[in-house]
C-alpha cells in the first residue's frame, strides 16, 4: 500500500527527509576556519568581507579549529606549517571538509620547486575542492563555498547512522 | 666619507694587505679581510669618531663556489650618513666566523639565518639555531652542493610533473 500524506496535512506543516534538513541546516551555517598563510589570506579576508559577504551563505569564520566545519588552506604551505596544518585539521569536529585556495594550496604553484614548499595540501589532508587561481577573486572561492555545499546537501548521516 | 676614504682609514689602522679592496664588481664595493680580524675591525669602525658605523644594517651570506663562502656585513652611520660593505671568506670545509653579536646585537638573529641556510658557523653566538627551517631539517639549502630529501616527516618533497614526466 503507498503511504501518502498529500492532502491530508494543513499548511502550516511540512514534510521532508531527516537527510535533507540535517545537511540544509549545515550547509546554511558553514563556519570556516580562519587560515590565511600568504596572499590568498588577504583575498579570503576579502571574500568574507561586505561585497561579497559570505555571511548571506551563513558562512562565519571562526578563529579555533573546534567551532569550524570548513579550513580553506589560503596560501603558501611549507613544511614547518604542514605539522601545524595537520594538527588543526585534526583538531576540528566531523564532518570536515577542505578547500585548497589557489595555486600554491592546490600543487606548491609558482613555489613548487622551493626546497621549504609543500608540494600541494592535499599530500597532508584530503581536500574536497580546489580552487584555481594566484590568488582566486571573490568569485572563484565564492563557487567554491557553493560547491562544498553542493557536496554536503549529498551527504547521508542518517543512513550512516543506522547502519 | 667615500669608499676610499674609508678604505684608506682601515689600512693605515690595520695594514694595507690585511683590508684588501674590490671596486671593479657591479654593485656596491667591499673590502675583504681575514676571519680573525674582524671583531678588532667591527670595534674599530663602530668607535672611531671618524667612522661612527653604529648600525650593523645587513648580515649575510654567499655560497662562493667551489669551495668557499662569503659573510657579508653591510654597515651603516647615521651620524655620518655613510656605508661600507665588508667580507669576510672561509672555506666550506671549516666555515667559522668569529660572532658580531657582542659588538652589534642586532646580528643575532641575522646570524642564526645564515647559519640557517648556510651553515656558516658563527664562534661565540650565544644561541646559534635554526630560526627559519624546522630543528630537525637537514642540510643548509641555500647551499649550491645541497641535496633535497625525498620527504619530511613523511611528506614527500616531489611531484610528477604534468609537462615534464621524466624529471
Amino acid at each position: 500500500m503507498e503511504l501518502t500524506l498529500k492532502g491530508q496535512l494543513p499548511d502550516n506543516i511540512v514534510t521532508t527527509k531527516v537527510d535533507d534538513v540535517l545537511n540544509w541546516a549545515r550547509a546554511s551555517s558553514l563556519w570556516y576556519l580562519l587560515f590565511g598563510l600568504a596572499c590568498c589570506g588577504i583575498e579570503l579576508m576579502q571574500t568574507g568581507g561586505p561585497r561579497s559577504d559570505w555571511d548571506r551563505f551563513g558562512a562565519v569564520f571562526r578563529a579555533t579549529p573546534r567551532q569550524a566545519d570548513l579550513m580553506i588552506v589560503a596560501g603558501t604551505l611549507t613544511y614547518k606549517m604542514a605539522l601545524r596544518t595537520k594538527i588543526l585539521y585534526e583538531q576540528m569536529p566531523e564532518p570536515k571538509y577542505v578547500i585548497s585556495m589557489g595555486s600554491c594550496a592546490n600543487c606548491g604553484g609558482l613555489f613548487q620547486l622551493a626546497y621549504s614548499v609543500v608540494k600541494g595540501v592535499d599530500k597532508i589532508i584530503p581536500v574536497d575542492v580546489y580552487v584555481p587561481g594566484c590568488p582566486p577573486r571573490p568569485e572563484a572561492l565564492t563557487q567554491g563555498l557553493l560547491k562544498i555545499q553542493e557536496k554536503m546537501m549529498k551527504e547521508k548521516f542518517a543512513r550512516r547512522a543506522a547502519s | 666619507m667615500t669608499f676610499q676614504e674609508i678604505l684608506k682609514t682601515l689600512q693605515d689602522k690595520l695594514g694595507a694587505d690585511v683590508v684588501q679592496p674590490t671596486t671593479d664588481l657591479a654593485g656596491d664595493p667591499f673590502a675583504t679581510l681575514p676571519a680573525e680580524k674582524l671583531p678588532e675591525v667591527l670595534n674599530f669602525v663602530k668607535d672611531d669618531p671618524r667612522l661612527q658605523m653604529d648600525c650593523l644594517s645587513n648580515l649575510t651570506g654567499v655560497d662562493a663556489p667551489p669551495d668557499h663562502l662569503d659573510v657579508v656585513y653591510h654597515l651603516f652611520s647615521y651620524p655620518l650618513r655613510h656605508s661600507f660593505v665588508l667580507k669576510v671568506r672561509i672555506p666550506k670545509a671549516n666555515p667559522k666566523v668569529p660572532t658580531a653579536e657582542k659588538i652589534y646585537p642586532t646580528a643575532n638573529w641575522q646570524e642564526r639565518e645564515a647559519y640557517d641556510l648556510l651553515g656558516v658557523v658563527f664562534d661565540g653566538h650565544p644561541d646559534l639555531r635554526r630560526i627559519m627551517l624546522p630543528e630537525d631539517w637537514l642540510g643548509h639549502p641555500l647551499r649550491k652542493d645541497y641535496k633535497e630529501e625525498q620527504e619530511y616527516r613523511g611528506i614527500t618533497t616531489t611531484r610528477p610533473s604534468l609537462l615534464y614526466p621524466e624529471q
